[in-house]
C-alpha cells in the first residue's frame, strides 16, 4: 500500500502538519512518498529529509505560486495517479479540508476527514474520527480502490528521523484556475490557531468582559500558546469566532488546555475533550469541566490567572 | 438571482449522543432536531443576495421524513420554495450525498449553491468541495465575508489563524461560516407562509458507498483529575505539576 502525503505549506514554508505525517507514515510501514505542489517552496530537501522522506516529488509551476482549490485538485489527483499511490495522506487543516474531498471526487476515492488514530489492518486502514464534535467516535473503512485521509494536527507528534531526501522536480503544466487566492491576511499579529496550537488558554463567561481578556492574551503569550474562548464569550461578542472551541467552532487535540472561567457546557467540552492535560480554573466547585480537568483550582480567576502570569515572569 | 441553498437537519448542540446497544448506530429517540446552524447562515446570506438582486431561494435538502421539520425552519426565514430528496437514512459516505445533490443542481440553472461549512453532526466537511468537482464549479468553502457584484465574486474564507481573499465567477459554490452574517429569526408570518409551501419531493439518486462505518465508541473516559487547591496559593503546585508531572509547560 504506498502512500502519498501531501506537504502543506503557507508563503513558501513547510507546515508542521506536514512533519506529523511523516512521522505517521513511518508507523505504518508501507512505502511512502511526500508531494509537494507549489512554486517557491523553502527547503523542501533539508525539512522533509529531517522527519525521515527518503523520496520527495515536487510538482512545479510558476502558476501555482498561489492556492486554487480546483487547480490544485487536478495536480495532486494527477499526482497520486503517476505516483501509483494507494493513499493520499493530508491534515486536516483548513487546506486539506478544502482540496482534499476535490481530489477525491476527482479520483471517485472515499475520504475520511479528521482521524485521530490511523493504522494497518490487514490491507486496509483502521480509521478513527470523532463525529458530533467528539461526543462519539467513529471506527470507518474506505473500500475505494484510493483512499483520502486528512488526520487531524497534533495528534501525531513530529518526530525527526534524519535521511538524505532525494527531490524529483517536475515542471507541470497548470490547468485554468477557477478560483484563485488572490491575497491572504494574517489575523491579528499572525495569530496562532487554536486547531495548531500546543498550548490553549481559553476564557469563558467568567471572564466577565473583553476588557479582562488580557489576562488571558498576557499567560497564552508567557506560554507560547493560542487563545481560546466559549461560545458564551463569542456570541456576547467578547472575541473574534474563530477563537471559539466547541461544536460550533473549532475542534482541538492541544497537549495543554486551560479553560478559564468556563463551566463545560457539553457542547464546549466536545470540542476540547481529547486535550491531553486539562487545567480548569473556576471558582464553582460544580462545574462540569472539572469532572473533565486534569488538574483543578476552585477559585477566582481573577485571583489566580494573574498569581500564574506573575509565577511564570518571575521564571518559577 | 437563483439560488440554491443546501441544508441539513442535526441534532441540536446539546444532545447528548447515546450509541444504541450494538454501538453501530446513533440512537435517535431522544434526539431534538434542528436546522445545521452552519446552514442558518447560508439561508441567510441567500435572503439577503435575493433582498439586493430579485430573484428565487431554493431549499434543498436529503434525508429522511423526519427532515420537513428543517426544510420548513428554512422556508420560515423566507426562502421561496423547497425540494426534498428522499432518503430511508442517511447515507454514511458524503459522496452519496453529494453526487444526490449534484444530480438535482446540475438542471436547476442556480447562479449561486450555498451551503453551511459542515454539518455539526457528521463533521465530514466534503460536501460543497465535492459538490464543486460534480458540477464544474469553483468553489470558496469557509467563507466569513462574500462580495457579488455582476458575476465576479471575491470572497473571504477563514483559513488556520490567517483568512484568503479569493475570486471566483458565478456560477459558484460557497460554504459559509460563523461571522459571515446573523441569520433572522423567523417571523410568525414566515412561520404561517411556511406551512402553505408545498414541499416538492423524490427519491434522492444514491450512489454506492465506499465509507462503511465499522462502530462508534464513547471518547476514553478521563479520571477525575485533582483538585490542586482552593485559592491562588495553588499556583506554584499547579505549575510544577504541569512541568514535572505532565512535562507540557
Amino acid at each position: 500500500m504506498k502512500i502519498l502525503i501531501y506537504a502543506e505549506h503557507r508563503e513558501g514554508q513547510l507546515r508542521k502538519i506536514t512533519y506529523e505525517n511523516i512521522s505517521l507514515a513511518r508507523t505504518l510501514g508501507q512505502p511512502f512518498e511526500v508531494l509537494v505542489v507549489g512554486n517557491e517552496v523553502q527547503d523542501i530537501q533539508e525539512q522533509l529529509g529531517r522527519y525521515g522522506a527518503e523520496q520527495v516529488v515536487f510538482y512545479k509551476n510558476a502558476q501555482l505560486e498561489n492556492y486554487s482549490a480546483d487547480g490544485y485538485a487536478r495536480i495532486v489527483a494527477e499526482a497520486v495517479k503517476e505516483r501509483q499511490a494507494d493513499v493520499l495522506l493530508m491534515g486536516a487543516t483548513s487546506t486539506g479540508k478544502d482540496l482534499g474531498p476535490r481530489v477525491a471526487s476527482i479520483l471517485n476515492a472515499a475520504m475520511a476527514t479528521d482521524c485521530i488514530h490511523v493504522e494497518m489492518e490487514g490491507d486496509n486502514l483502521k480509521l478513527i474520527r470523532p463525529m458530533y464534535a467528539g461526543k462519539v467516535q467513529a471506527t470507518i473503512r474506505l473500500t475505494s480502490a484510493v483512499k483520502v485521509v486528512t488526520v487531524r494536527p497534533n495528534v501525531y507528534q513530529a518526530s525527526e528521523a534524519p535521511v538524505t531526501a532525494k527531490v524529483d522536480t517536475k515542471e507541470v503544466s497548470a490547468p485554468d484556475f477557477k478560483t484563485v487566492v488572490k491575497e491572504i491576511v494574517s489575523g491579528a499579529k499572525g495569530k496562532l490557531d487554536v486547531t495548531e496550537a500546543n498550548i490553549i488558554v481559553s476564557g469563558g463567561r467568567g471572564m466577565k468582559g473583553p476588557e479582562n481578556w488580557h489576562l488571558i492574551e498576557d499567560l497564552a503569550q508567557l506560554l507560547g500558546a493560542a487563545t481560546g474562548a466559549s461560545r458564551a464569550a463569542v456570541d456576547a461578542g467578547w472575541r473574534p469566532h474563530d477563537e471559539q472551541v466547541g461544536q460550533t467552532g473549532k475542534t482541538v487535540s492541544p497537549s495543554l488546555y486551560i479553560a478559564v472561567g468556563i463551566s463545560g457546557a457539553i457542547q464546549h467540552l466536545a470540542g476540547m475533550s481529547s486535550s491531553k492535560y486539562i487545567v480548569a480554573i473556576n471558582k464553582d466547585p460544580d462545574a462540569p469541566i472539572f469532572k473533565l480537568a486534569d488538574y483543578g483550582i476552585v477559585a477566582d480567576l481573577f485571583d489566580v490567572v494573574p498569581r500564574m502570569i506573575e509565577e511564570l515572569k518571575a521564571g518559577n | 438571482m437563483n439560488i440554491a441553498v443546501c441544508v441539513k437537519q442535526v441534532p441540536d448542540t446539546e444532545t447528548k449522543v447515546k450509541l444504541t446497544e450494538d454501538k453501530k448506530a446513533v440512537d435517535e429517540s431522544e434526539i431534538n432536531f434542528i436546522l445545521n446552524p452552519y446552514d442558518e447562515f447560508a439561508v441567510e446570506e441567500a435572503l439577503q443576495l435575493k433582498e439586493k438582486y430579485d430573484g428565487e431561494v431554493t431549499v434543498i435538502s436529503l434525508g429522511p421524513d423526519r427532515i420537513s421539520s428543517a426544510i420548513r425552519s428554512a422556508l420560515a426565514m423566507g426562502a421561496d420554495k423547497a425540494i426534498h430528496l428522499q432518503v430511508d437514512e442517511n447515507p454514511q459516505d458524503p459522496n452519496v450525498v453529494a453526487n444526490a445533490l449534484a444530480a438535482e443542481l446540475k438542471n436547476g440553472g442556480y447562479d449561486l449553491i450555498l451551503l453551511g461549512k459542515q454539518a455539526i453532526d457528521d463533521d465530514h466537511t466534503q460536501v460543497p468541495s465535492i459538490l464543486g468537482e460534480k458540477l464544474g464549479l469553483p468553489s470558496v468553502t469557509v467563507v466569513i465575508k462574500l462580495n457579488i457584484d455582476g458575476d465576479k465574486v471575491v470572497a473571504e474564507r477563514e483559513i488556520d489563524g490567517a483568512h484568503e481573499i479569493v475570486e471566483c465567477t458565478l456560477p459558484a459554490i460557497i460554504s459559509t461560516q460563523r461571522g459571515l452574517n446573523e441569520p433572522r429569526y423567523a417571523s410568525l408570518k414566515g412561520i404561517m407562509r411556511a406551512k402553505k409551501i408545498q414541499i416538492e419531493q423524490k427519491p434522492a439518486q444514491l450512489s454506492d458507498d465506499q465509507l462503511n462505518i465499522i462502530g462508534f465508541e464513547y471518547p476514553p473516559q478521563k479520571n477525575p483529575g485533582k483538585i490542586v487547591g482552593d485559592s491562588a496559593d495553588a499556583v506554584p503546585e499547579l505549575l510544577r505539576l504541569l512541568h514535572e508531572e505532565a512535562k507540557v509547560i
